[in-house]
């Protein structure tokens, strides 16, 4: 059948079969290979495997145990995040780190080692994994943790489903009050005033974010909101779920220069009308377009691209408004912009995504050769400030900028599964 | 919230029987018994259970599902355990026709586990119930059941005795406080269907499938289509006219 990843740029031919245990994987005929595949909320080609086969482990949605002393919980990789929150947030306790969508497997966070609003205070979602347990296309089964096997770990965590499949996982869950945040959002004028809220902030605030306006060029405004669980119990009704969908994809994508200058400002405008503090829901606060279903079809049939990068902070602010200058300049863009500063801190996997510095992700409807010119333009200033790029986001990052951005490649190749394969790795590493 | 308490579940690792049971042991369960083939599997799903309702207890009983000495035997073990308010006959398993057309064993087997085992099962917990006086008995059928296709008739030819069992258990206790509930899913996207899925056909959510159940078991519909579309669908189907349905490729 064909497969889309949520940039929904190509939709080619695979194979797919749902892994309904988790105690062994299916024998895979000579030659071909395989590629776990959760929730496909990646948006480039990182879970994709054209021509090849699919697992799909979603089926692998069974809790193991839940120790409600220590907060540890044992699930098997399909399980989705949404879940986990939806049934231990009522009972107190919470995922430390989720990313901006909820709609994702245990499995697919622990290979991107996503990261959330909180880096600078819990790092990403390899941080809180005490144990998990890999299932080799040989049949062989390593249980490796930030202790036990800690190479295998550490190949494994970020390693986009190429070391083998994670079957099951512990993770350490955290306290908390209960679903509600205490938020706060401020305008912002300027990149300087953007990083003065995020060294402002963080002390004070576990969850940092901005959403910046990327037609504004050299003024870069935009809304910074901050956030910490609130305190106590609050006792408001809980917001139902509702759910909408994108029908159909139109035919032109919904997004171009024209749409989005003034829905950008009309968004600014509403944002810093509405600016101070209030409480919110944590879904509503954490996964803000999880309600609108199948949001990626507005690009239209051609599918969009996202553009993640981090950029180490001493020349941070020189590299986010020298991108700005280029995306301003180029008139494409979308309303999705995202910057935000990761802390201080190094992640667990050789190949994720997080590092310290400043990190800049945005939304481009895919036009063919202009927006991958301008991707160009935006990878020689990665390129020189010593940044990478996130392959959970990518579908045509250059060679050399992959092989500069993550240096540990070579040690990551030793723990690869030879019976797995993705466009990705195909297109990056050879195989 | 519902005086549905006590619940057994037949076939109890299947993906729509798990989500049934999830979305219960949100209402709030006092007691479950899961049957299943496989003890390993069957503990898989208990072990599920127990972490989303800690509160709830929940017991697994492996069998033979097609020796109705070993259904007695279980029936009458989990009855023993529990005086179910709910009893759902879930397991199945969708064969390949052409295979069945081709080797009689098949075939058999294919009828075996469709038809003959829930309706023993059905039978076995029908006898309890009425020494309870109460209770609600729930089979899944199918859509395949309502009418004969080239494509699935041995499939739907099992549904459709398990349709005609439940229909008859409904006349046996009409008026009594015992409800036989008969549900028919459309194509649902579970473990069972994963090979038609790859090429491509679209099917329901399990969660979708299931809340449709759960929902049609507490109001006590004694049809439950899910989604309630098919009920529209299959009406239309049982009565197109011969001429057009034989040239229909389904
Ligand atoms: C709206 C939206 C917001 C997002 N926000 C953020 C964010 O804030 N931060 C962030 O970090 N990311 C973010 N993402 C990206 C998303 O979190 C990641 O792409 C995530 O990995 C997707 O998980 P998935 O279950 O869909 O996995 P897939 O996309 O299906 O797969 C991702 C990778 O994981 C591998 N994989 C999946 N399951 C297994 C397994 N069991 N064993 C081994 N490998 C496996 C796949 O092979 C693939 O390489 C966002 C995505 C969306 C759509
Ligand atoms: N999915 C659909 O599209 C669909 C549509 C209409 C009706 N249905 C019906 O819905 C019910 C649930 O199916 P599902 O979709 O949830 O499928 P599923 O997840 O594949 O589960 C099938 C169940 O049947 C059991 N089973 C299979 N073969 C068996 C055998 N030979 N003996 C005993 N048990 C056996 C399985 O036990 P193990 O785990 O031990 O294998 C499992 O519990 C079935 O009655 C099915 O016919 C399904």
């Amino acid at each position: 059948m064909k497969v889309y990843s949520w940039g929904r740029l190509s939709g080619e031919p695979h194979a797919v079969s749902m892994l309904a245990s988790a105690g062994s994987l299916p024998a895979l005929a000579d030659g071909q290979r395989a590629l776990p595949h959760g929730m496909g909320r990646s948006y480039g080609d990182s879970c994709l495997n054209p021509q090849g086969t699919l697992w799909k482990t979603t089926a692998l949605d069974h809790y193991v145990s839940f120790d409600p002393e220590s907060g540890l919980l044992v699930c098997e990789a399909g399980v989705l995040l949404r879940d986990i929150q939806r049934t231990f947030i009522p009972r107190g306790w919470i995922l430390p780190v989720t990313p901006g969508t909820q709609l994702v497997t245990v499995g697919g966070a622990i290979a991107n080692d996503v990261h959330g609003k909180n880096h600078h205070v819990h790092g990403s979602f390899g941080d809180h994994v005490r144990q998990l347990r890999l299932l080799r296309t040989d049949g062989s089964v390593i249980e490796c943790g930030p202790e036990q096997n800690a190479e295998w770990f550490a190949a494994t965590v970020g390693g986009l489903g190429l070391t083998g499949v994670i079957t099951q996982a512990c993770l350490q869950l955290r306290p908390v009050a209960g679903p509600w945040m205490e938020t706060e959002t401020c305008p912002y004028h300027s990149l300087d005033d953007f990083f003065q809220l995020a060294d402002t902030s963080e002390a004070q605030w576990e969850h940092t974010v901005s959403w910046i306006d990327c037609m504004s060029g050299s003024h870069s405004r935009g809304i910074f909101m901050r956030g910490n669980p609130a305190a106590a119990d609050i006792s408001q009704p809980e917001p139902a779920a509702k759910a909408l969908t994108v029908p159909l994809v139109p035919p032109v994508s919904l997004i171009n220069p024209l749409s989005l200058r003034p829905f950008n400002a009309a968004y600014f405008h509403a944002q810093a009308r509405k600016s101070g503090r209030r409480i919110q829901h944590y879904a509503g606060y954490f996964y803000p377009l999880d309600n609108l279903l199948e949001w990626n079809r507005i690009y239209g049939p051609r599918g969009f691209y996202q553009y993640q990068s981090v950029v180490p902070r001493h020349v941070g602010q020189d590299a986010v408004a020298a991108m700005l200058k280029e995306i301003t300049r180029s008139g494409a863009g979308s309303f999705l912009a995202v910057l935000k500063t990761f802390g201080n801190r190094q992640a667990v996997g050789m190949m994720s995504f997080p590092q310290p510095g400043v990190t800049l992700a945005l939304d481009f409807p895919n036009k063919g050769a202009s927006t991958l010119a301008l991707f160009q333009r935006l990878d020689a200033i990665v390129r020189e400030a010593g940044g990478r790029l996130y392959m959970a986001k990518d579908a045509r990052m250059p060679r050399d900028l992959f092989e500069a951005g993550y240096p540990r490649l070579a040690e990551f190749l030793n723990y690869r599964d030879p019976g797995l394969s993705s466009a990705l790795s195909r297109r990056l590493i050879g195989y | 919230m519902s005086t549905m308490r006590k619940i057994v579940i037949v076939g109890a690792t299947s993906a729509m029987a798990e989500h049934c049971a999830r979305l219960w042991l949100q209402q709030g369960v006092d007691e479950m018994v899961l049957i299943g083939r496989d003890v390993q599997r069957t503990e898989r799903v208990a072990a599920d259970l127990r972490v989303r309702a800690p509160q709830c207890r929940i017991e697994t009983i492996s069998s033979d599902f097609l020796q109705p000495e070993a259904i007695a035997r279980t029936v009458d073990q989990a009855c023993n355990t529990i005086n179910p308010d709910i009893v759902l006959i879930a397991h199945g398993s969708l064969p390949e026709q052409a295979d069945c057309q081709q080797d009689l064993q098949q075939n058999r087997a294919a009828l075996e586990v469709n038809a003959l085992s829930p309706v023993l099962f059905a039978e076995a917990f029908a006898t309890h119930l009425e020494q309870a006086g109460q209770g609600k008995l729930v089979l899944i059928g199918s859509v395949a059941g309502d009418r004969g296709r080239k494509s699935n008739y041995v499939y739907g030819a099992a549904k459709g005795l398990v349709t005609r069992y439940a229909q008859g258990l409904q006349h046996r206790f009409a008026g009594s406080r015992i409800q036989v509930l008969l549900v028919k899913p459309g194509p649902t996207d579970t473990p069972m269907t994963a090979h038609i899925k790859s090429s491509g056909a679209k099917l329901a959510s399990v969660e979708q499938v299931a809340a449709n159940i759960v929902s049609g078991v507490a109001r006590g519909k004694m049809v439950i289509y899910a989604p309630a579309k098919w009920q529209l669908i299959m009406l239309i189907i049982r009565h197109l006219p011969r001429v057009i349905f034989n040239q229909m490729n389904i």
